[in-house]
């Protein structure tokens, strides 16, 4: 626009605005698209940039299904289909979102604190180890304790162990700033190396069997290491959502979540409030850890009715994830984490079929994050292109007092 | 002398366990030094992994030959692999400016996922599993350089191992030069120390941030082309990384984002986690044996964490995002 562009309908804050004397050094050109923060954002342009990053996720995996000659869209609805088609998939569903929403509770305490604990992986065994030891001790003592008592201890040894797991890296972490993310991690490693351990150990392994195998608890407890069902699942489900909601609850409700909130906000401003940000560190690592070890606890009692080194099988990885994309919301991890485990049951599902490799729920899960964590750009952001020069000339007129 | 030559020889097996270390912790530093904290490194190494696989074998098939153009070939893949790995990484955190531990743990799942994915497709497309010629398992195999291969305790320890070994010294002596002798250098350890300082200094600090990021992607893609190519001898194995990127990690912490101390510290870990093969202690299981690297981080960790020092500490800015409009 230049003086030319002023008629009779220019407002005068206008016409300042267009008069204004360039100055006498060259403007750089203006780059092509440049980013201004938005001041707010609707719902619904929210919920649109939502929807179009997550078909986006789709669309990318959909090429990568193309690339190995596979049909996409048999594919999706095969997922779908194989993870709710029927009642007996439905239940396959929830057993394996049942681990993936409690650890994404648990991690997203610690994420909330930026504490970065990547170790439900190693929590979820150490948690499984834990009770573990008394089922097997129960098992070669001539199997003395009743399936009451026996749960009640299990859940006990299990959620310390966790927490023990938890306890650690936050204390070093507190102490001397040493990195938890890496801390935790090794940790995984070494509760996957010790379950290894104790499979080649012959008082854990089936008396009759040589191969190095922790045994399976059911036939040996009569089965009263197996867990009751409720709609066709083991009662996990029940805990699962009454952990989710209780941890929504002291999340936003209490004094705990509060002070959770400003350390993950600003640890100097926690310290000015006076708060004891070691100690809320290491308590929010120790229920954190805790709750992984009840997952660990309701893989072995629950799902697995025994110990190996997949019962974490990549859950703390998954429950990241779960964590994330629910962006730390207990409430919005119930559904989040069906649907990953929809993505997980369906790739089993379609591996059958269609002979599509079942890691394609990783690959998926990663996209979808991916494109989740690219979108939050553009609702922090708006995107401005050259020559749309809206925004400066309302900035001028403000700057002139109209 | 038997003691001694269990030494020479676990030296030398962990030179070659090492060597993959040495390349992604190399890769990584330069990652780090532009300010970008990358935790996705097992999921790089994965993706080169199957690259590189991929490459050797393609090349295979339609070249009909083995030996050299597959190697080149898996070279070629694994790095550029590696390159479009970093550049999510950058599209992500520095143009799009997302939270990087979160990114780089995606990047993790994502690139297990990756080549666990293509890898089982491979192995389809191969009628069962995918394994590369004899001529081509040869030219990763060890190279014995002339008669010094030969001298007694010397040959072992510095003239028996396959070319990506010496490939990995160069890599980190040319790194450890770049990083503290060039200009380039010192503009990029500034960008990482200080990107606002480097911004007002005339310093593209996106391109240094890209250039860093994908580059480093590359070698770590390299190290996982190794892991594939020269530890399971080009036989496609789904748990061929097994946690070598995240010890990447920790080894740039421990050779205190130094190329030049990273060498040390690769053969030290290299060694760790052969040791179970190569120093039996009666009775030690093996599983416990395999804990080791992983105990041994922990430590390293601890440590340097009480003694930090000034000179030796990470690059200012890692793991922040740099908003030029905050400046």
């Amino acid at each position: 626009m230049t003086k030319s562009a002023i008629n009779e309908h220019t407002s005068p804050a206008e016409q300042l605005a267009l008069t204004v004397e360039p100055p006498s050094c060259p403007i750089p050109k203006e780059p092509l698209i440049r980013m201004t923060k938005r001041g707010s954002i609707s719902t619904a342009q929210k919920v649109f940039v939502y929807v179009v990053s997550f078909l986006s996720a789709l669309l990318v995996g959909a090429f990568m299904l193309l690339a190995i000659g596979k049909n996409p869209l048999l594919a999706y609805r095969d997922m779908v289909v194989g993870s709710f088609g029927s009642s007996i998939y439905l239940g396959e569903t929830i057993r394996l979102a049942i681990p993936l929403l409690i650890a994404g509770v648990a991690v997203g305490f610690a994420f909330k604190m930026k504490f970065w604990n990547i170790g439900a992986e190693g929590q979820i065994l150490a948690g499984g180890i834990f009770c573990s030891y008394l089922v097997i001790h129960s098992i070669n003592n001539g199997n003395y304790w009743g399936k009451v008592p026996l749960h009640l201890v299990m859940i006990i040894l299990a959620m310390a162990g966790g927490a023990l797991f938890g306890f650690l890296p936050a204390y070093f972490k507190t102490k001397w700033g040493t990195n938890e993310t890496l801390f935790t991690l090794m940790l995984n490693y070494i509760a996957i190396q010790y379950v290894i351990y104790l499979q080649s150990l012959r008082s854990w392994q089936h008396p009759q069997s040589t191969f190095p195998k922790i045994l399976d608890f059911a036939g040996p407890t009569d089965n009263r290491i197996m867990l009751p069902r409720l709609f066709g699942v083991h009662i996990g489900w029940v805990f699962a959502l009454a952990i989710a909601i209780t941890a929504y609850f002291y999340l936003t409700k209490t004094k705990h979540g509060y002070e959770i909130a400003v350390v993950g906000d600003s640890l100097n401003t926690a310290r000015y409030a006076g708060m004891n940000t070691r100690w809320i560190q290491i308590r929010t690592l120790l229920i954190s850890g805790a709750i992984c070890g009840f997952a660990g606890y309701l893989q072995v009692a629950g799902a697995n009715h025994t110990l190996t080194e997949t019962t974490a099988g990549g859950i703390g990885f998954t429950a990241i994830t779960v964590a994330w994309l629910s962006k730390l919301n207990p409430f919005i991890m119930i559904p989040i984490s069906v649907f990953i485990a929809m993505l997980q049951k369906g790739s089993l599902f379609i591996q059958m079929t269609m002979g599509i490799p079942a890691s394609a729920a990783e690959l998926l899960t990663g996209l979808i994050l991916f494109f989740m964590l690219g979108s939050e750009f553009f609702i922090q952001y708006r995107l401005v292109f050259r020559g749309t020069h809206r925004a400066p000339v309302r900035e001028l007129k403000e700057e002139a007092g109209v | 002398m038997n003691v001694l030559n269990i030494i020479i020889n676990w030296l030398n097996a962990a030179v070659l366990a090492g060597a993959p270390l040495l390349l992604a912790t190399s890769g990584e530093i330069l990652t780090e030094k532009s300010g970008n904290l990358n935790l996705g490194v097992e999921g790089q190494m994965y993706m080169g992994a199957i690259a590189g696989l991929a490459g050797a074998w393609f090349a295979e098939q339609w070249f009909g030959v083995g030996g050299m153009i597959p190697l080149l070939a898996a070279v070629l893949f694994a790095f550029i692999m590696g390159c479009i790995s970093g550049l999510i990484y950058a599209v992500l955190t520095v143009t799009l400016r997302a939270n990087q531990n979160v990114t780089g743990l995606t990047l993790a799942i994502f690139g297990t996922g990756f080549g666990k994915f293509f890898g089982e497709v491979l192995g389809h497309k191969a009628h069962g599993y995918v394994a590369v010629g004899a001529e081509t398992k040869a030219v990763f195999g060890n190279i014995s350089v002339g008669k010094l291969a030969e001298l007694p305790v010397v040959g072992t320890l510095f003239f028996k191992y396959n070319w990506m070994v010496y490939f990995a010294l160069i890599i980190a002596f040319v790194m450890g030069w770049f990083l503290n002798r060039t200009r380039k250098g010192l503009s990029l350890r500034a960008v990482g120390e200080s990107p606002g300082t480097a911004d007002s200094a005339g310093i593209n600090v996106t391109r240094y941030k890209y250039i860093a990021t994908v580059v480093g992607g590359g070698l770590c893609g390299l190290g996982g082309m190794y892991m594939a190519m020269v530890n399971q001898k080009g036989i496609w194995v789904t748990e061929c990384v097994s946690g070598y990127g995240w010890l990447a990690i920790v080894l740039v912490i421990f050779s205190t984002w130094s190329p030049l101390r990273a060498i040390y510290s690769s053969i030290i870990f290299g060694g760790l986690t052969v040791m179970y093969m190569r120093v039996p202690i009666p009775g030690l299981p093996r599983a416990i044996y395999m804990m080791f690297p992983f105990i041994a981080t922990i430590i390293v960790l601890i440590i340097t964490s009480i003694r930090q020092s000034k000179e030796h500490a990470q690059p200012a800015s890692t793991g922040l995002n740099y908003y030029r409009e905050e400046r």
